[in-house]
C-alpha cells in the first residue's frame, strides 16, 4: 500500500483526485499552502507526495526547498494545470522525480504514483520534449560532458515517451526490459537536476511555450 | 485649544527650546550643530554655510560663529567629553581653503561685501537641497549620475562645446577678461534657479509616470475582463446547455482550455510562422472538429515554407489526424513533430483498434493518396505501423535544406 498526501489548493481537485486513485494507494492526508503541506509531510512521512506547482506561499518549489532542505527522503511527483516550461524544469531541478499534467487519467496516476514510490521517475510526453529540446541547443561547451549530454539511448528512450509510448512499448520496441527504461528514464533526471548548464534555466525562461 | 494642547505635550517641558551646544559629534565648539538641531537642518548644511560665509564675506563666517559660541551654553555632558572628528574638521578646512583659493584666482574675493549675493545663493541652495526629503534626494543624485554614466561621452562633449564655444566668442570680441564676474554670478543663479525647480520638475515627472503605470494597469485589467467575458464565460453557458452530451462537454472544455493556454503561454505569433506552430493549429482544429484530445509536442523548430515541402507534411500530418480521430476509436491521439539537422519528423499516434494495413482496399483515398503519395511526390516518406488492437503510428519524414 502505497501511502500518499495531495497538495493542492483547490479542494475540488483534491477530492477528485482522492476519488480517482486505485485501491493500492492509500491517501494519508491533504494540504492546501506550503505551511501545512511542509507541517503535514512531517506529521505522515508519506511515500509520495502529490505536489501542485501553484500555490499560496510559494508554490511547490517552495514545499520541496523546505523539505528537501531539512534532510527529507520524501518522493515528490510534480502534478500541475500548466506547462510552461520554466515551471515544469523549475519544480524537477527543485527536487521532483516527475511531473505530470492534471488531465492524465486516474490509471495513469496510480501507475505514476507507484513508479515514483519505487525510486524511479516519471517524465509525461511534454516535459521529454523540453528535456530533448534543452539539451538539443548546445552551443556553449559543457562543463561536466557526463552531466551535460544525454546518450543516445535515453534520447531513443525520451523521443519514444514524446511519441506517447507507455514504458512497455518502449521496452517492447528497443528490445530492453521495463527496468532499463525506468533506469534511463532516472538517469536523465539525475542530469537534469545535476546539470550545471545554466542554459537550462535561461532556456526554459526564454521559452514560455505550452 | 485642547488639540493643541496635546500636540505640544510630547515637544517637553518648556514651549521653546534654547539653543545648546552638543559635545557629542562637535567638530569644534559644537555651534553648528547645535543650530542644525535647532534649525532641524543637516549639520553639514550648516558647517558649509559657515566656511562660506568666512571665506567669501572676509571672514563674517568666523566672526558670527565666535559671537554663537560665546552666547550659546554647553548641553551638559557627564564623563569625559569625546574626541572631535578631526578628519571630517580637516574635510571642511580643505574646503574653505578650496573655496579662497577659486575666489583669489577668479578675483571674486576682491569684491568684498559685493559678493554677498554669491554667498546667500549658495547657502539658499543649501538649504533647499536640505529640505528636499533625503530619499528623493537620494534618487536625484543617483538618477542623475546613471544618465551622466551612460552619456558620458555626448555630456562632455556638449559642456566641452559649449564652453570653447563660448570662450572662443569672447576672445574674438576681446571681453573675456570683462565677462568674467558677470559670468559667475550668471552661474550661481542658474544653480540657484535649477536647485529650487527641481523637486517640482521631479514630482511632476513622478506623477506622469505613475498616471502612465496606471493606464498601463487599467488596459490590462480591461483586457483580462474581454477574455473572460468572450470565451470563459460563453463556453461556460454553452457547457450547460449540452450537459447531456460528454462528447460535446469535452470538445468544449478542451477548446476553450487551448485558447486559455495561448493566451497565458504563448507568445503572439503569427499562426503558420513555423512548422512547430503549424502543427499546433492543425491539431487544434481536427481536435474541435472530432471531439477527440490531441496532445501536440514539439521539439526544435523551423521556419515555414507555405506552398512547399513543409506545407504537404503538414497537409498529410492532418491527414493522419482526421484518420486517427475518426477511425481508431482511440480516447487520445499523440503527435510529435521534431526538427533535428535537416529533418523533420512527425509522429501521430494512436492508441485504438488499429487494422491490417494489407487488407486496406487500393481505393482507399486516405492513407495511401494523401498521405503516402503526398509525401513521396514531395521528396518525403510516410512509413504506417498498426496491427489490429495494437492501435495506429504514421511516421512522416521530410528532409529540407536548412540555410
Amino acid at each position: 500500500m502505497t501511502r500518499v498526501l495531495i497538495v493542492d489548493d483547490h479542494r475540488l481537485f483534491r477530492s477528485g483526485v482522492r476519488a480517482e486513485l486505485g485501491d493500492s494507494i492509500e491517501v494519508v492526508g491533504e494540504a492546501e499552502d506550503v505551511e501545512s503541506a511542509v507541517r503535514a509531510i512531517a506529521e505522515h512521512q508519506p511515500d509520495v507526495v502529490l505536489l501542485d506547482v501553484h500555490m499560496p506561499g510559494g508554490g511547490g518549489q517552495e514545499v520541496l526547498r523546505r523539505v528537501l532542505g531539512s534532510g527529507s527522503q520524501v518522493r515528490f511527483l510534480a502534478l500541475s494545470v500548466s506547462d510552461a516550461a520554466e515551471d515544469v524544469i523549475g519544480v524537477i531541478r527543485g527536487g521532483a522525480r516527475g511531473y505530470v499534467t492534471k488531465n492524465i487519467s486516474g490509471k495513469e496516476l496510480t501507475d505514476a504514483i507507484r513508479r515514483v514510490a519505487e525510486g524511479d521517475a516519471v517524465f509525461s510526453p511534454r516535459l521529454a520534449g523540453f528535456v530533448l529540446d534543452a539539451f538539443a541547443s548546445s552551443e556553449a561547451p559543457s562543463i561536466d560532458p557526463e552531466l551535460d549530454s544525454l546518450t543516445q539511448r535515453e534520447r531513443e528512450v525520451l523521443r519514444l515517451i514524446a511519441r506517447g509510448y507507455a514504458y512497455k512499448e518502449i521496452a517492447k520496441e528497443l528490445f530492453i526490459s521495463v527496468k532499463t527504461v525506468e533506469t534511463h528514464v532516472s538517469s536523465v533526471l539525475r542530469k537534469l537536476q545535476l546539470s550545471n548548464r545554466h542554459e537550462l534555466s535561461r532556456w526554459a525562461t526564454a521559452r514560455r511555450l505550452v | 485649544m485642547a488639540d493643541q494642547k496635546t500636540l505640544a505635550e510630547p515637544g517637553g517641558d518648556a514651549p521653546y527650546r534654547r539653543m545648546t551646544r552638543p559635545m557629542e559629534g562637535r567638530l569644534l565648539g559644537g555651534v553648528a550643530q547645535g543650530l542644525a538641531t535647532q534649525l532641524s537642518l543637516d549639520p553639514i548644511v550648516i558647517r558649509l554655510m559657515f566656511v562660506l560665509l568666512s571665506v567669501v564675506v572676509d571672514g563674517v563666517g568666523v566672526v558670527a560663529y565666535a559671537v554663537l559660541w560665546m552666547i550659546t551654553p554647553k548641553q551638559p555632558y557627564e564623563g569625559q567629553p569625546p574626541q572631535r572628528d578631526w578628519s571630517q574638521l580637516a574635510a571642511f578646512t580643505a574646503i574653505g581653503v578650496a573655496l579662497f583659493a577659486f575666489g583669489w584666482l577668479t578675483g571674486a574675493s576682491k569684491g568684498g561685501i559685493g559678493m554677498l549675493p554669491f554667498a546667500v545663493g549658495g547657502i539658499g541652495a543649501l538649504i533647499l537641497w536640505q529640505q528636499a526629503d533625503p530619499e528623493r534626494r537620494k534618487s536625484w543624485v543617483s538618477g542623475a549620475s546613471r544618465t551622466m554614466r551612460k552619456n558620458r561621452v555626448r555630456t562632455l562633449l556638449g559642456v566641452v562645446l559649449v564652453v570653447v564655444g563660448a570662450a572662443g566668442f569672447l576672445v574674438m570680441q576681446g571681453e573675456l577678461a570683462q565677462a568674467r564676474p558677470g559670468l559667475l554670478f550668471t552661474a550661481v543663479v542658474v544653480g540657484g534657479l535649477a536647485v529650487i525647480a527641481a523637486p517640482w520638475l521631479a514630482g511632476l515627472w513622478k506623477e506622469l509616470q505613475l498616471e502612465r503605470r496606471e493606464r498601463i494597469r487599467q488596459e490590462e485589467r480591461a483586457e483580462v475582463a474581454a477574455m473572460v467575458h468572450d470565451s470563459v464565460l460563453h463556453t461556460l453557458t454553452l457547457i450547460q446547455r449540452v450537459a447531456h452530451d460528454p462528447r460535446e462537454v469535452t470538445r468544449l472544455a478542451r477548446s476553450q482550455e487551448r485558447e486559455l493556454r495561448n493566451w497565458l503561454y504563448q507568445p503572439a505569433q503569427d499562426a503558420d510562422a513555423t512548422i512547430a506552430a503549424g502543427v499546433r493549429r492543425v491539431a487544434a482544429e481536427e481536435e474541435d472538429a472530432h471531439g477527440v484530445p490531441i496532445e501536440v509536442v514539439c521539439v526544435g523548430d523551423l521556419a515555414f515554407d507555405p506552398g512547399g515541402r513543409l506545407a504537404a507534411m503538414l497537409k498529410a500530418a492532418r491527414q493522419a489526424m482526421v484518420n486517427a480521430a475518426k477511425y481508431s476509436e482511440s480516447p487520445s491521439i499523440s503527435v510529435y513533430a521534431e526538427v533535428e539537422g535537416e529533418e523533420v519528423t512527425i509522429f501521430v499516434k494512436d492508441r485504438g483498434k488499429g487494422f491490417d494495413l494489407d487488407a486496406v482496399p487500393a481505393d482507399r483515398m486516405g492513407i495511401r493518396e494523401s498521405i503516402i503519395g503526398r509525401m513521396e511526390r514531395h521528396g518525403g516518406t510516410a512509413r504506417m505501423r498498426t496491427e489490429p488492437g495494437e492501435g495506429t503510428e504514421v511516421m512522416l519524414t521530410m528532409k529540407v535544406e536548412n540555410e
